[in-house]
């Protein structure tokens, strides 16, 4: 059995690290991230954990250092936020095309300018054409628990790609909450020893990342594709193995909350989704039937979960916490594609974009909003398509 | 220093580094300095290569012309790949096996010296070479912040770069690493044991390898040897090694530490397109800064 202990979402994360040992740790301080790598310095330092820390001089030199352990057979971990995730972004996509497993957490920031430290979903929707493995949790303990995860997903030989675990920073970052401490031995023997599709170790010749022609590069690209196609039912799989070995699942890609029945859904990623939740709940006491279907994963897409649920609803409505300038929210884009391959007939949509650079969004505003839409379409009227929820 | 040095194995054994079918230009360096490389370290070696003409020159995939493993990485970040790399191995427990950052100028001097200097900072196990073709030949002949003064590039077009060459084993020497060299692709034995020094030395160690460019440069396929080896003996390229806070001049600098032996400068620089238009002025600030640079070795000797 586990420990409790009350921590930080950053702190959930170290501990997370502490029980995979990854034997390379590379890291760059950046707020709201830093206190997961100075945690993970202090057990390394105390000799808790036997892991390799190399501090660099760069975010580029992090996610740079990490890929070359995986490469030589490590498993590998680092953790940034906002700008120092856009500085690494070149050898993001460096990570995934290797086809390299390794972890990265993300502890959201607003990017900038101007400057500013709270949290919104840019940094991370950045990243998402750079073909990682990406999941954000809702609170402190699915923190830890996606984090010991994604060394599982990742290392899958259906999957073979890199996975980052986003939460958002101060919110869940430097939030105390209890969170459960699985066993170590047991996480170490369900990981098993590191599993890669090739090492550079010297053993024998071979190259990486070298010129290749465009029809071959291409094979490599499609290849990613397909993975992301198998990382569904890894997820699933892992996420299956994980409740019966430590009591806790989550649903796979999504998690359904009070969905099933529902004739409304609500779509939401990150600790806002607790927020709405609650919203949810005081709708139903209104006699509204509403539900809230949360991204646990972001890529690969919930296209199949989200259609199951929201295809039978009157209605859906998509939170976004990111913008994509001239567009939508990003979610909301992902999400209407996936409906339109499944269904010619639509439920009614909304695509709320809120919470931006920080804002303060609360269950009240969701609650106000979300009612706003569910009347729209009773009343047989054309809900707002996009709308920039400002609170002033 | 009065260390044995070892004896160059002959032959070198370098055909089996360089394989057929690379993508070299006529009279290009770098396999040059991997022959080398190889003869010295053996196959024993991964190369963490960033963006630069050695990207291209391994030739295209699933096919590559140097037999040892080679990690292509982006351009600002071949130090802290080899630093991830070197790491993993120790963590692994494998000893035998030398990474190598082989970088251009461009990815050393200018793009990754931030990473260079972090990694030199952390003394990660790594050998780095910055092989020195003095400007981004591969993108096709732009001035680096190793380009010397006066040199044409295409984007100093028409009176040559303004600013001096920037001299990147002295900014490495500061960073108290425990060994520094220079050497040039035209005395291969002396490379050769520079880089078996190195190899018996834990820690970070930087070469800075001299290695001149036909294209670039603007002279004949044949002379690359001979250009190299010309700025040695003007005593512009100074070779020497550097080890607790010593030089130690390489032999074949040693006669040119008296300015009457050296060659004239403008033989150097009059063999290459790329000197065309030196200004009378430009040409004396480059032979005042072989002056210079004679000056600053000779007081750490």
């Amino acid at each position: 059995m586990g420990v409790r202990k009350a921590l930080t979402g950053n702190h959930a994360i170290s501990y997370a690290v502490k029980l995979v040992r990854p034997e390379v740790i590379a890291a760059y301080p950046i707020t709201p991230q830093t206190s997961i790598v100075e945690k993970l310095s202090e057990m390394v330092e105390s000799g808790e954990l036997d892991s390799v820390m190399i501090r660099v001089e760069s975010e580029h030199s992090a996610l740079a250092a990490c890929y070359g352990a995986a490469l030589a057979g490590a498993r590998a971990f680092t953790a940034t936020s906002s700008q120092g995730l856009l500085y690494m972004h070149e050898v993001v996509h460096w990570v995934s095309r290797a086809r390299i497993p390794m972890v990265m957490a993300i502890v959201s920031r607003t990017i900038n300018t101007p400057w500013n430290i709270w949290p919104d979903h840019s940094d991370f929707m950045d990243q998402r054409d750079a073909g990682w493995v990406m999941a954000y949790a809702m609170d402190n303990q699915e923190a830890l628990d996606l984090t010991i995860q994604a060394f599982k997903i990742g290392e899958d030989p259906e999957v073979y790609l890199p996975v980052m675990v986003g939460i958002e920073g101060f919110i869940l970052g430097h939030t105390t909450m209890p969170v459960e401490i699985p066993d170590e031995e047991l996480v170490r023997e369900w990981l098993g020893p590191r599993r890669q599709p090739y090492v550079v170790d010297g053993g024998s010749p071979i190259g990486v990342g070298g010129l290749t022609m465009p029809e071959e590069t291409e094979d490599i690209f499609y290849g990613i594709q397909e993975s992301m196609e198998s990382a569904k039912r890894v997820i699933e799989r892992v996420d299956k193995e994980y409740g019966r070995l430590f009591g806790r699942s989550y649903g796979g890609l999504t998690q359904c909350y009070r969905c099933e029945d529902a004739d409304y859904i609500a779509v939401a990623m990150g600790a806002w989704s607790g927020d709405l939740m609650e919203a949810v709940n005081a709708l139903r006491e209104q006699g509204y039937r509403a539900g809230v279907v949360r991204i646990r994963f972001y890529r690969p897409f919930p296209h199949e979960e989200i259609w199951r649920y929201a295809g039978r609803a009157k209605g859906v409505i998509v939170f976004d916490r990111s913008i994509s300038f001239g567009g939508w929210g990003p979610i909301f884009t992902d999400l209407v594609t996936g409906l339109a391959t499944y269904t010619d007939k639509l439920p009614a949509l909304s695509n709320v974009v809120t919470g931006i650079a920080g804002v303060n969004i609360t269950s009240e505003d969701f609650e106000r909003i979300v009612k706003r839409f569910i009347e729209t379409v009773e009343k047989g009227g054309k809900p707002v398509f996009f709308e920039w929820f400002k609170k002033r | 220093m009065s260390q044995q040095r070892p004896k160059p194995p002959i032959p070198y054994n370098m055909r089996d580094a360089f394989l057929p079918g690379d993508a070299a230009c006529s009279g290009c360096p770098i396999p040059m300095g991997w022959k080398t490389v190889h003869a010295a370290l053996g196959g024993k070696v991964i190369y963490v290569i960033p963006a630069c003409c050695s990207s291209v020159v391994v030739g295209t995939y699933p096919g590559q012309s140097l037999n040892a493993t080679i990690v292509h990485v982006p351009f600002a970040a071949a130090a802290a790949v080899a630093s991830g790399i070197a790491e993993a191995l120790e963590k692994r427990g494998i000893t035998d096996v030398h990474v190598v950052a082989w970088a251009g100028d461009g990815g050393t001097a200018d793009i990754g010296m931030a990473t260079l200097s972090g990694a030199a900072e952390r003394n990660n196990n790594m050998i780095y070479v910055m092989y020195d073709n003095e400007a981004y030949m591969n993108t096709g002949i732009q001035r680096s912040s190793s380009t010397p003064r006066g040199a044409w590039t295409t984007t100093t077009p028409v009176s040559g770069k303004a600013e001096q060459k920037k001299d990147v084993a002295r900014i490495m020497i500061a960073h108290n690493i425990p060994y520094v060299a220079t050497a040039s692709i035209a005395y291969p034995h002396d490379f050769y044991s520079k880089l078996q020094r190195a190899k018996s030395i834990k820690g970070f160690k930087f070469i800075h390898l001299h290695a001149p460019c036909p294209v670039g440069w603007r002279f004949e396929p044949q002379y690359t040897v001979k250009m190299a080896r010309l700025a040695v003996e003007t005593g512009l390229w100074i070779l020497y090694e550097y080890q607790n806070g010593k030089i130690t001049l390489s032999g074949p600098s040693r006669p040119y530490m008296d300015p009457s032996k050296r060659k004239p400068v403008e033989e150097y620089v009059k063999m290459q397109g790329r000197f065309r238009n030196i200004t009378p002025e430009a040409l004396e600030e480059i032979k005042r800064s072989v002056e210079l640079n004679w000056e600053w070795v000779k007081k750490f000797m």
